[in-house]
């Protein structure tokens, strides 16, 4: 602020009574809060994050040193090779990456046309198929893990199969179940997914629709034409989510693909401790222990190594992400 | 699984259907709440096509009519159509088989399965009087529920108006904010408590740090007052657990804030030249128009805090599962979790959808 300027706000001030200042200082103190708030949370939910860097990165000495609370004395990247290597992170990693990829795409391709579906059809017993698909959304995983662990090494789809093969199929440890459910929105957390794309549908105007049949558009072309490109951000989401919960996901993929048959990224990580201690006891006998600090160590350098693809992709998808939601305001 | 038991399984199926109608009257209360939003949405074009062809002969207008909604029910069905096959191929014989299960003995026979063996309220009598933990986190599970599901909300509707501020650095405050999104998904959630290994090392970390917090210290001076004292404490508890808070409101931050933008900014300036202060519009503005936004957090946040993976009760399912091969028990447990979720679920559907506003 220039002299000029300061005297001006002043005189202005002045002529207000007052009121210019209290508002300039009211409007201050209200951001200078909102900084503080917003900033403490942020560090709040960074936190753990840090801590976890700040810990995979000390070299062993610096690992029994109480005098190192955060920044390490000696770097080192050690920690992260050795949870890499007894993880076999090479081949998790793009086991993972391409059931994920296939499980998203899938999961956003049929939750797109269910959810138009019920967002914009009337149709005979639609409540009753929609009460299924919340009921798919509620029901505990522990309910379904066993039924279906036994149901994938029988699959005989009533009876079709048996009359045709003459034996019910065993696609234990394929990935094809599980992706014909992606297909088909029973999926893990698809109902959830449904119900996103339904709600975002059923906010769309009616009048798009109705100009397009007016002009003579078909249904299909309408959908894919008219209504799809709006749903564009949407869809992007519910694929990031998609992917992230399958690549964390232990549950289902357990049941689909227990640890025989395919290694995934997030069985190594649930198994690390264990495998520490596999590693300590063929290196020093039966007796031996792995160290508490160093397990833990491992298990953090773990966990960054499995976050690290899940935040490149976020740091993509988040601007289409963030700022889809700016653009159906826009439209509104 | 003997001819006998598939009988008794579809006996078990056909009471499956009781229970898939409370589902459907959850649906229904909402459908019922929403219905006026969906209606047919070719009524306008139907309407035109019947007064245009009000001067052609009676019953063609009729048929061109009946093939239309006939036509729409049919597209509707087809779009649908993946779901309901997929429901009928892959869910219902497993979620009928676990039903099933709740009242049989289960033995698991290496090479061929599982042998069901009926009887009766066996286990519902087990978990109920023989089995100590599951009553008492039931209770644990309900009463955590009152406590974080509003915190959650009120945190995220909180954040998403601050977040929908314009500020500097606005855009990477919002990715911290979504970051949890990723950070409390699945395994990484659960990889410290389910792990006795992991689990032995956070104790010890734990008893080291018994240091008083500042959120203790202000527990001790306020809570020496004698009116109000429920209500500190309860206040309290949700600061004492706001990481947890934040961290589970990722979702429902997006939705909150996707649910403000599309309030059509002259709504506030017509209010703001009538004179209406920024507390009144909101009462008046925001918080109607965000009412289904409400509706759809509440929902996520019930469905998204039963079903977590790192709660006493999944770990106690866990345990039953993959260390005492329970399948009976554990199947008998879950489906009594599940009847009390989708009771809660419909308890607070029912008192919502009576309140929320639709804009249209």
């Amino acid at each position: 602020m220039t002299k000029a300027e300061r005297e001006n706000f002043w005189e202005r001030n002045r002529k207000s009574g007052g009121y210019l200042l209290r508002k300039r200082v009211r409007g201050f103190l209200f951001r200078f809060a909102r900084a503080v708030l917003l900033f403490g949370l942020c560090f709040l939910i960074l936190q753990p994050l840090l801590n976890k860097l700040a810990i995979t990165l000390r070299s062993d000495a610096d690992l029994y040193d109480p005098t190192i609370i955060t920044i390490p004395r000696h770097f080192s990247v050690e920690s992260y090779k050795f949870a890499w290597k007894i993880m076999s992170a090479s081949t998790a990693m793009i086991s993972s990456m391409k059931l994920a990829i296939a499980v998203s795409l899938c999961q956003v391709l049929s939750s797109t046309l269910i959810g138009y579906g019920f967002a914009r059809y009337k149709f005979p017993f639609k409540r009753l198929l929609f009460g299924f698909v919340v009921l798919t959304i509620i029901v505990p995983p522990a309910t379904l893990v066993t039924p279906l662990y036994l149901y994938v090494q029988r699959i005989d789809f009533f009876g079709i199969i048996k009359a045709i093969r003459g034996e019910a199929l065993n696609l234990h440890g394929s990935w094809v179940p599980y992706i014909l459910m992606c297909l088909t929105g029973t999926a893990y957390k698809s109902g959830l997914y449904i119900y996103l794309l339904r709600q975002h549908f059923r906010n769309e105007p009616k009048e798009l629709e109705e100009a397009a049949y007016v002009d003579g558009c078909g249904r299909l072309r309408t959908f894919f034409q008219i209504l799809l490109p709006g749903a564009v951000p949407i869809m992007v989401s519910v694929g990031l989510f998609a992917f992230v919960w399958q690549w964390t996901d232990k549950t289902y993929s357990m049941v689909f693909f227990p640890n025989t048959s395919w290694t995934l990224l997030s069985h190594s990580l649930y198994n690390i401790a264990g495998s520490i201690e596999g590693y300590y006891r063929s290196l020093y006998g039966d007796a031996a222990k792995a160290p508490q600090a160093f397990t833990n160590q491992i298990t953090a350098a773990g966990v960054m190594i499995a976050l690290v693809p899940l935040l490149i992709i976020y740091v993509i998808a988040q601007k289409n992400f963030v700022e889809s939601i700016s653009q159906s305001g826009i439209k509104a | 699984m003997d001819d006998k038991n598939l009988e008794e399984l579809k006996d078990m199926e056909a009471e499956m259907v009781t229970v898939e109608e409370s589902a459907e009257e959850i649906a229904a209360v909402e459908a019922s709440a929403e219905g006026e939003v969906v209606t047919d949405v070719f009524a306008q074009a139907r309407e035109d096509a019947a007064a245009s062809l009000a001067s052609a002969p009676g019953p063609k207008s009729k048929k061109r009519h009946k093939d239309l909604a006939h036509g729409n029910a049919i597209a509707g069905l087809l779009f649908v159509a993946p779901f309901i096959i997929g429901f009928l191929l892959f869910l219902l014989y497993p979620l009928g088989l676990s039903f099933a299960m709740t009242f049989c003995k289960v033995d698991a026979i290496p090479g061929s399965g599982l042998r069901l063996t009926w009887n009766n309220f066996d286990n519902y009598n087990k978990i109920f009087r023989v089995e100590p933990e599951f009553t008492q986190y039931l209770w644990d599970e309900v009463k955590r529920m009152a406590l974080f599901v509003p915190g959650i909300l009120v945190f995220s509707f909180f954040m998403a108006i601050l977040l929908n501020q314009e500020f500097k650095g606005r855009a990477m405050v919002r990715a911290i904010y979504f970051l949890p999104v990723i950070l409390s998904a699945g395994i990484f959630v659960g990889l410290e408590s389910n792990n006795a290994l992991l689990a032995s090392v956070k104790d010890a970390a734990k008893s080291e740090s018994s240091l008083s917090t500042i959120t203790t210290t202000l527990e001790n001076i306020l809570l020496t007052g004698e009116t109000g004292n429920k209500f500190f404490q309860y206040v309290i508890d949700i600061v004492g657990q706001v990481y947890d808070i934040a961290m589970a409101s990722g979702i429902q931050i997006i939705i909150f804030l996707s649910g403000l933008q599309t309030i059509p900014p002259s709504m506030f300036e017509a209010a703001k030249i009538e004179g209406c202060t920024s507390w009144e519009s909101f009462w008046k503005i925001t918080f109607p128009l965000i009412g289904s936004m409400i509706l759809v957090n509440v929902v996520y946040t019930l469905v998204d805090f039963f079903t977590r993976t790192d709660s006493q009760l999944m770990t106690l399912f866990d345990q039953t599962l993959l260390q005492r091969f329970e399948y009976g028990k554990v199947a008998a447990m879950s489906w009594v979790y599940f009847m009390i979720i989708a009771v809660i679920l419909g308890i607070v559907m029912l008192i919502f959808s009576r309140r929320v506003y639709y804009y249209d």
